[in-house]
């Protein structure tokens, strides 16, 4: 349930860019989550519902957007996504990867050059992608 | 936006001093310093945390041995393990045996990870093993820890002085608060007390060369009955000068 870390942060995030910008109350934040770190969109809006009481944020709508993961070879140019590396992700190397997405490089190498020196192009993780105050 | 700066604030809230450990260069003893820190605090009666950010050099977790084979608990975050007393959490508990071909963006992102995930909950002290070195890892690092009180560690090589002075500069700069230096395997010369004292910040005390040191790495206990841990311990007693556990 690392999930619940992560809320903490998205919600304390909004209250202090509400407050920066004198905001009476949060209207909408909207989350994007990265498909590398697979994070449970349930039980993290379970969280943020739980977190957002009782602040500014307590009506804020919040919409979830999932980015695909994509990965590109530093050696050859080659892209690819998540579901052409499934087979070298196994249940315990998701579970690493969960928690710090950069694992990822121990275990996958690029599918057509075989090199390990790839980058996470997209969704590698949480971030905010929009917030609406007033 | 990233809410993982919030979220490293928030986790450290009831932390009350943060302490990173740095170093200008690599193999000046920054993590048995750094683990036999942690373990004198904890002597002295504080509740102390242990964090080893040394992505490419970790190490704490052998000086400890403690075994890094099963991830740490989770329950609303990552629950540091109790090793010798204190609350331990590393990089290598995620990273695995194999090597991990990361470029310094990359590795910083998994430090930054490992700060906002792990819930310290009450400690008086939390040492961080940081990165070696004046790289962007510790650059990227220091802007998430604006609470740090760095205690820099030095030999007596001049070379060692020369980068000390640097990292000194930098964190300066960043208008940064620094605890002091402390000076490991001292011989001969003073150069690092002076240039503490050139640079205007504390010499916290020095540690001999210590020869049995390396033998001992894996028995914490001994460790603290060494030369090294009793110097370690005044250094410690130095710091928390005035603080009383909670
Ligand atoms: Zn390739």
């Amino acid at each position: 349930m690392h999930e619940w870390a992560l809320a903490e942060g998205i919600i304390g995030t909004a209250i202090e860019y509400g407050k920066e910008n004198n905001a009476n109350e949060i209207v909408k934040i909207v989350i994007v989550l990265g498909e590398l770190q697979d994070v449970e969109q349930e039980i993290l809006e379970f969280a943020l519902t739980q977190l957002k009481k009782d602040t500014i944020a307590k009506n804020a709508e919040l919409i979830f957007e999932e980015e695909r993961a994509v990965f590109r070879c530093r050696n050859c140019g080659y892209q690819w996504n998540m579901k052409q590396s499934e087979k070298e992700l196994t249940e315990d190397i998701r579970e690493d990867i969960h928690f710090v997405p950069e694992v990822v490089h121990s275990f996958l190498s690029c599918p057509k050059c075989g090199s390990r020196d790839f980058e996470v192009v997209k969704g590698r993780g949480v971030y905010i992608k929009e917030m609406v105050v007033r | 936006m990233d809410p993982r700066v919030k979220g490293i604030e928030l986790k450290l809230k009831n932390v009350r001093r943060i302490i990173p450990i740095v170093s200008g260069k690599g193999g000046v003893g920054k993590s048995l310093i750094s683990t036999t820190l942690a373990l004198s605090l904890k002597e002295l009666g504080f509740e102390v945390g242990l964090l080893d950010l040394d992505f490419h050099g970790a190490s704490d977790h052998v000086i400890l041995n403690s075994p890094i084979s099963e991830l740490p608990d989770e329950e609303k975050g990552v629950i540091p393990p109790v090793v010798h007393g204190i609350k331990f959490m590393s990089i290598v508990y995620y990273s695995t045996d194999k090597p991990t071909p990361l470029r310094g963006k990359e590795i910083s992102d998994a430090l930054i990870e490992i700060l906002a995930i792990t819930r310290w909950d009450q400690l008086d002290f939390l040492i961080i093993d940081m990165p070696p070195g004046l790289g962007e890892q510790l650059l990227d690092l220091i802007r998430f820890i604006p609470r740090g009180e760095f205690l820099i560690v030095s030999t007596p090589s001049p070379l060692s002085v020369n980068v000390v002075e640097k990292l000194v500069a930098l964190l300066k700069e960043g208008n940064h608060r620094i605890l002091g230096i402390v000076e490991n395997m001292h011989a001969g010369n003073n150069l690092t007390e002076e240039m503490a004292e050139r640079m205007r910040i504390k010499y916290l005390g020095e540690i001999g060369v210590c020869d049995e040191i390396d033998s001992l790495i894996g028995e914490p206990e001994s460790i603290m009955l060494s030369d090294f841990g009793k110097n370690l311990k005044k250094v410690a007693e130095r710091i928390v000068s005035g603080d009383r556990p909670r």
